[in-house]
């Protein structure tokens, strides 16, 4: 099992496709670093707008490294499951495609053991990309913007968190994220059992992913409390959980504390099921599968 | 005779609160005269923050004063959010100027005999519309004022005083003012949604803020560089 | 001589197609067993079976007495297969693809031994370039390489000169002869080429829509010394008036447009000859071949012209 995950490791990183998935996160991070770096205040003024009339805003504190990464992680969790889709939708099919499944499937190596490397494979990509995201966008952020305490915009509330009770929680969120995303790595891994070329696969995952989200965006009290529980799109969020502390009766956060850390924890199951449904019926239907490429 | 007994009685009243009013205006320069002495302090406090849209840790703060106006409050190891407020609405600033001081009344507050004096500037395009004043005759401190400003609603501030009510200066100042609600703009980023109950009846209620700061310590009348302030 | 695949009554169809229908054969070892057919006729369908890509609909498979289906593992620890087009990873080297697959067969082989594999089919040069500049041909005998790697009892090679030069095809066979005599395996090898198989093959099987058409020795089958004999005469009438009172009307097996197409054994066709000459027949063309082409081809019915000579 060890051998084949290093096959398929050794596989995925020998590809130059690979190296555009970190690439694209770094161009990414830089961009929305030398953004923010020149004209953070305005993006600052726009997020405490609601609060800059009663309170004196000190933006310049507020712009930090631990900042930058929060917003970075905002928006970028949005663009990278492209990029986890465009490994672990090649997973099968493109080696379908490229004729090597067969190969590989006459070798005395049960499909399942197979599967399971190749999943395993992709989760390791995910961190691995996760990984460089956060060398990245938090630890550049934080040489370049340097660190203080973190401010950050919730729909109705502003939370803050002292610099010195952020540092684990980040460690938490990118832990959540790579479950988040081995989430989209499942569900890509299994359409790439259907399909013979890995575009199918991977544009279909994108499409999924984002209809799901717009759904589990909507404000739409029909799907509230109907499907959006539902959808693992709707928990892919919960990393931002571990920013939000609780707080004693006089108002004050509480250090090292989460606001709801059951609601995270159910969102993980739900994430953790869908992970074992996806991979588990990808490896049933992989294994009743006729290799015809 | 009714004409005259009226005038009388209206010359009484008239003659009363102009002695009212001396009182009061003498009482608030005595007050002013204690607030005077000190010059510039530098305290150490715990700022607690209690606002319904904000959720923030204790913070550690530095209050910094310099006379006639300067106030600055500053987290030693982080952010803190100012009410504005807080700031532009310290005593001295209040006490500024010229104005009418008139004669409210008495109220009993812990068991001490409390004044209460409106404040009314001369200037009428000053921001401070009117100010009440709850003075503690015996010791000429101010326990409670309440603002109302043409800017920025009205605010009320509470002092508790110690180790330092010689110096006018309290150990705990509770500060009150009116917000509006937040609501983040539309658009800016998806929030995780963990399914609990939004509490939406609180945050049309709650629109009062709180802010209350303990103070620990002050150093006071040994200079303070204007660069603090900026 | 022990059985080194045993097939019985296998099927596969997909939803109304029936790619196999009901298909038993018989590998010994040591043979180099031919599986013949047309494009379409089931071959890769079969073979991919075997080699558990495909499952069957229907039937049995025994490789080395063992069950594919319960021991499928221990069964491809001793096979070796290209199927088809030779498709590797391009992207990397020949080498890393072939220790690739080296370490998936279960067994620790050397990179000495890799490399002494790579040499064998005349790769070692090559072995650092990445397979994308490789010609089809260095492709095909990578392929070869890997499915040798861990030395297996049984070779399985689907179509292995398909699309390859003369040299190439020539290359491939010797190899075949080698790993067959020199290296004891036992071979399966399909095309839908006669003239490929004919020439190695000891065995063969030839199936058509499916299904089994024969299968046996091809000595056995073809026996070397029947011909087909194709006679041509000025007075075709005549010729068939003399032919008829003769002992040699047996050996006519069909008439067409003019000309008369006979079955006989080697040694007679001189005294045929000599009997033509006797009676005054005047021969246009007399052509005697015993290709094993036409039969192949009449008997997938791909041939209609000497279709009858089977029946």
């Amino acid at each position: 099992m060890w051998k084949l995950l290093q096959i398929e490791l050794f596989k995925i990183f020998k590809r130059p496709r690979t190296y555009i998935s970190f690439g694209a996160i770094a161009a990414m991070i830089l961009i929305i670093q030398l953004g923010l770096k020149f004209d953070g205040k305005s993006y600052l003024q726009l997020l405490m707008s609601g609060i800059s009339d009663s309170f004196y805003v000190p933006y310049e504190m507020i712009l930090n490294g631990y900042l930058v990464a929060f917003v970075i992680l905002n928006t970028l969790l949005i663009q990278v499951p492209l990029l986890i889709a465009l490994v672990a939708g090649d997973a099968i099919a493109g080696e379908a495609n490229m004729g090597t499944l067969r190969l590989l499937v006459t070798r005395p190596v049960s499909r399942t053991q197979l599967m399971l490397a190749k999943f395993a494979a992709s989760v390791i990509y995910t961190v691995l990309l996760l990984l460089w995201m956060a060398l990245l966008a938090l630890f550049l952020s934080m040489l370049f913007f340097g660190t203080n305490d973190m401010i950050i915009a919730r729909n109705d509330v502003m939370e803050q968190i002292s610099r010195n009770d952020i540092m684990w929680r980040y460690i938490c969120a990118f832990g959540y994220a790579s479950v988040a995303l081995s989430t989209v790595a499942a569900l890509a891994f299994l359409l790439s059992v259907f399909a013979e070329n890995s575009i199918g696969p991977i544009v279909s995952t994108i499409s999924i992913v984002i209809v799901l989200t717009i759904l589990s965006e909507m404000k739409i009290p029909l799907y509230d409390n109907t499907v959006k529980p539902y959808l693992f799109t709707s928990h892919m969020l919960a990393w931002k959980g571990f920013f939000y502390s609780k707080a004693n009766n006089d108002g004050q956060t509480i250090k090292g504390s989460i606001e709801n850390l059951p609601a995270i924890l159910r969102s993980l199951g739900v994430l953790l099921t869908y992970i074992f449904l996806f991979v588990a019926s990808a490896i049933f239907v992989f294994n009743k599968k006729d290799i015809l490429s | 005779m009714v004409n005259r007994k009226l005038f009388l009685l209206i010359s009484f009243i008239f003659l009363s609160l102009q002695n009212f009013a001396q009182d009061a205006t003498a009482l608030v320069q005595k007050v002013k005269a204690k607030l005077d002495q000190v010059n510039n302090y530098e305290a150490a406090g715990i700022m607690k923050t209690n606002v319904s849209f904000l959720k923030v840790p204790e913070a550690q703060v530095t209050v910094y004063f310099k006379k006639p106006d300067k106030l600055k409050i500053k987290n030693d190891h982080g952010i803190s959010l100012v009410p504005k407020g807080a700031v532009s609405i310290s005593l001295n600033n209040l006490l500024k100027g010229s104005f009418t001081a008139l004669d409210a009344g008495n109220e009993m507050i812990d068991n001490k005999k409390i004044r209460i004096i409106k404040l009314l500037p001369v200037d009428e395009n000053a921001d401070i519309v009117l100010s009440t004043l709850y003075i503690d005759e015996t010791s000429l401190l101010i326990v409670k004022a309440k603002t109302t400003t043409r800017e920025s609603g009205s605010y009320e501030v509470e002092m508790y005083y110690g180790k330092y009510a010689s110096y006018a200066l309290p150990d705990k100042v509770v500060f009150t003012f009116n917000t509006k609600d937040y609501k983040l703009p539309k658009g800016i980023t998806f929030d995780y949604d963990d399914g609990s109950k939004k509490k939406t009846e609180n945050s049309v209620n709650n629109t009062k803020g709180k802010v209350e700061i303990n103070y620990s310590s002050y150093i006071i009348n040994k200079g303070l560089p204007d660069s603090v302030f900026q | 001589m022990a059985s080194i695949v045993r097939v019985s009554h296998l099927s596969k169809h997909f939803s109304e197609i029936k790619a196999v229908d009901d298909l038993s054969f018989t590998v010994n070892a040591g043979d180099i067993y031919g599986f013949l057919g047309q494009n379409g006729a089931g071959k890769s369908t079969t073979i991919r079976m075997l080699l558990t890509l495909i499952k069957p609909t229907d039937g049995q498979i025994e490789i080395f007495g063992m069950n594919l289906q319960t021991q499928r593992k221990e069964i491809l620890k001793q096979v070796g297969a290209v199927i088809e087009r030779p498709d590797l990873y391009k992207y990397l080297t020949g080498f890393e693809n072939i220790s690739m697959f080296a370490k998936m067969s279960g067994e620790k082989i050397s990179k000495k031994k890799l490399m002494q594999q790579l040499e064998q089919v005349g790769l070692a040069e090559r072995a650092f370039s990445k397979v994308q500049t490789y010609s089809l041909g260095m492709k095909q005998r990578l392929g070869i390489a890997i499915a040798l790697i861990n030395n297996p009892q049984l070779v399985i090679l689907d179509e292995p000169t398909n699309g390859l030069d003369p040299q190439g095809i020539a290359d491939i066979r010797n190899l075949i002869l080698h790993l067959s005599k020199n290296e004891k395996k036992t071979v399966i090898v399909s095309s839908h080429l006669l003239s490929e198989i004919e020439l190695i093959a000891n065995r063969m099987l030839i199936v058509d829509k499916g299904k089994k058409i024969v299968e046996g020795t091809v000595d056995e089958l073809f026996d070397p010394a029947e011909m087909i004999l194709e006679l041509q005469t000025v007075n075709h009438e005549k010729t068939l008036a003399i032919i008829n009172n003769s002992p040699w009307k047996n050996f006519l097996q069909k008439q067409l447009t003019e000309i008369f197409f006979f079955k006989m054994n080697r040694k007679d066709i001189p005294a045929f000859n000599n009997f033509l000459v006797h009676n005054g027949v005047e021969v246009l063309s007399f052509q005697s071949r015993h290709s094993l082409e036409d039969y192949f081809l009449s008997l997938t019915s791909a041939n209609q012209h000497v279709e009858t000579f089977t029946n």
